[in-house]
């Protein structure tokens, strides 16, 4: 199989897209279901974030007065390419593209592109909610940034390379320890659920960043954030769990692995109350930074 | 009719959201909303959200009269839900002005006469099942294409493709 044959079928097959998409779904329909469990309701039926994403696609799409049109279409697609891109890259099990040197950072840099298209989509459509959201999201990324960048580079320090499959691959350490830590007090505020749902607070600033997106963009906006999903519980199972040798329990294995943060993140969104962006920044920057400068530290010593 | 079109109306059946809009309601057609989304009757079951934007809504629901100050606002929220759309209106008011018909501020006739109106929930105010009941019909008329809205833009009705 030729380089590109590879690349092409890791990005629209697996595990990207056409893969990604109905477990993008299916992590969204596990995080209302659930919600829905834990509050004594129903819930939604199993297809629903499908009919919704069909639905979407149906509608006649509405640009606001004075909004350039090509970045109104052209930041969700933006979003799409780089979850997508950052997807095909992940050492799931079975992906078909050769292992890169530098593919870590590359997947760091794939994972802030969808942050700053929301950022940049709530400046664009010129709503005054849109903004303040999008002001909310740059402030709050820097903030979770830290705990997550210092435990990823810490597991890289302590691998001694920034290739994802040796870090897979990397012995045990107590430095694993402290990276999980860190990585699970990013994983609420990137996914933007309840302690630090703060760009999406629904009850203060209407909506989130899409305010003013509508039909197919918005759809797109709603699949990126999908896939976004999958990719971050992906990568927490791809850092922090063994890789066992059969390819397909593994792959089972990672899904199950990220099932089930996702759950923890849903249980932890549904118990707890939205905090300010003063004391959501305040929490990542002091005890955020104190696993941050621990989980450097080890990775120094050991 | 393609799968694919077949697929995006079955989906219009399966997830209206909802966007709640006070034109001068008294505030009882709303308070029998909101327990809609409580786990008694729990409007998930049937894919309904509630949006804050009319951008992201299908269905509009109107509670209240319309009153001189509000009709301009009830019909600039009307033009920015995106197309198919479909208006539910609550209550008594909309269609007569109920117990408020003729004072000076409320405007005569009915909301039909400003938007229109493809479902109409009597009540005073109207128990959550009945409002449920209407979204659902909405939704089905947005299944079938036969809101108002639909038929306007339909191509035998002169305007483009819905």
């Amino acid at each position: 199989m030729s380089d590109f044959w590879r690349y092409a079928s890791a990005i629209l097959v697996w595990p990207g897209i056409l893969c990604a998409a109905p477990l993008g779904w299916f992590a969204l329909w596990f995080v209302r279901k659930l919600t829905a469990r834990l509050q004594g309701r129903k819930g939604p039926p199993f297809m629903q974030p499908f009919w919704d994403f069909m639905k979407l696609l149906g509608k006649r799409t509405v640009i606001p007065t004075g909004v350039s049109a090509g970045a109104f279409h052209a930041l969700p697609l933006i979003a799409l390419a780089s979850v997508t891109a950052a997807l095909a890259i992940v050492p799931m099990p079975g992906n078909p593209v050769p292992s890169l040197p530098g593919d870590l950072v590359l997947l760091l840099y794939l994972l802030e592109v969808p942050v700053l298209c929301e950022v940049l989509a709530g400046y664009v459509t010129r709503s005054v909610y849109g903004q303040i959201s999008a002001m909310r999201e740059a402030i709050l990324s820097l903030g979770y940034n830290l705990p997550f960048l210092a435990s990823v580079i810490a597991l890289a320090q302590s691998a001694g390379s920034f290739n994802l499959q040796t870090l897979q691959n990397a012995p045990y350490g107590p430095i694993h320890g402290l990276a999980a830590i860190g990585f699970l007090m990013a994983l609420p505020a990137r996914l933007k659920t309840n302690p630090f749902s703060i760009p999406n607070a629904e009850h203060e600033i209407v909506a989130d960043a899409h305010i003013e997106y509508n039909a197919a963009p918005l759809a797109l906006f709603k699949l990126s954030h999908a896939l976004e999903v999958v990719l971050l519980c992906e990568l927490f199972a791809v850092l922090f769990v063994p890789r066992l040798p059969w390819s397909l329990p593994a792959a089972l294995l990672y899904l199950m692995v990220g099932l089930g943060v996702l759950a923890l993140v849903t249980l932890l969104a549904n118990s707890t109350a939205r905090v300010r962006l003063a004391q959501a920044f305040r929490f990542y920057w002091l005890w955020g930074g104190i696993v941050s400068g621990a989980a450097i530290l080890a990775a120094v010593i050991w | 009719m393609s799968i694919i079109s077949r697929l995006i109306s079955v989906s219009r059946r399966k997830s209206p959201w909802v966007c709640r809009l006070n034109a001068g309601s008294c505030n009882g057609c709303d308070i029998e909303v909101t327990p809609c989304f409580s786990p008694r009757y729990d409007a998930e079951q049937i894919g309904v959200e509630l949006h804050g934007t009319p951008k992201h809504a299908d269905v509009l629901l109107i509670s209240g009269t319309l009153t001189a100050r509000s009709r301009q606002a009830v019909m600039d929220i009307y033009n920015q839900i995106p197309s198919p759309k479909a208006v539910v209106a609550l209550g008594s008011c909309p269609a007569s002005g109920n117990v408020f018909a003729g004072s000076p501020v409320v405007l005569e006739g009915s909301l039909d006469d400003y938007i229109p109106v493809d479902v109409w929930v009597p009540g005073c105010p109207p128990r959550p099942q009945l409002i449920l009941d209407g979204i659902a019909k909405a939704a089905r008329m947005l299944e079938e294409g036969a809101t108002k809205d639909q038929h306007a833009q339909s191509p035998a009705a002169g305007g483009g493709a819905s």
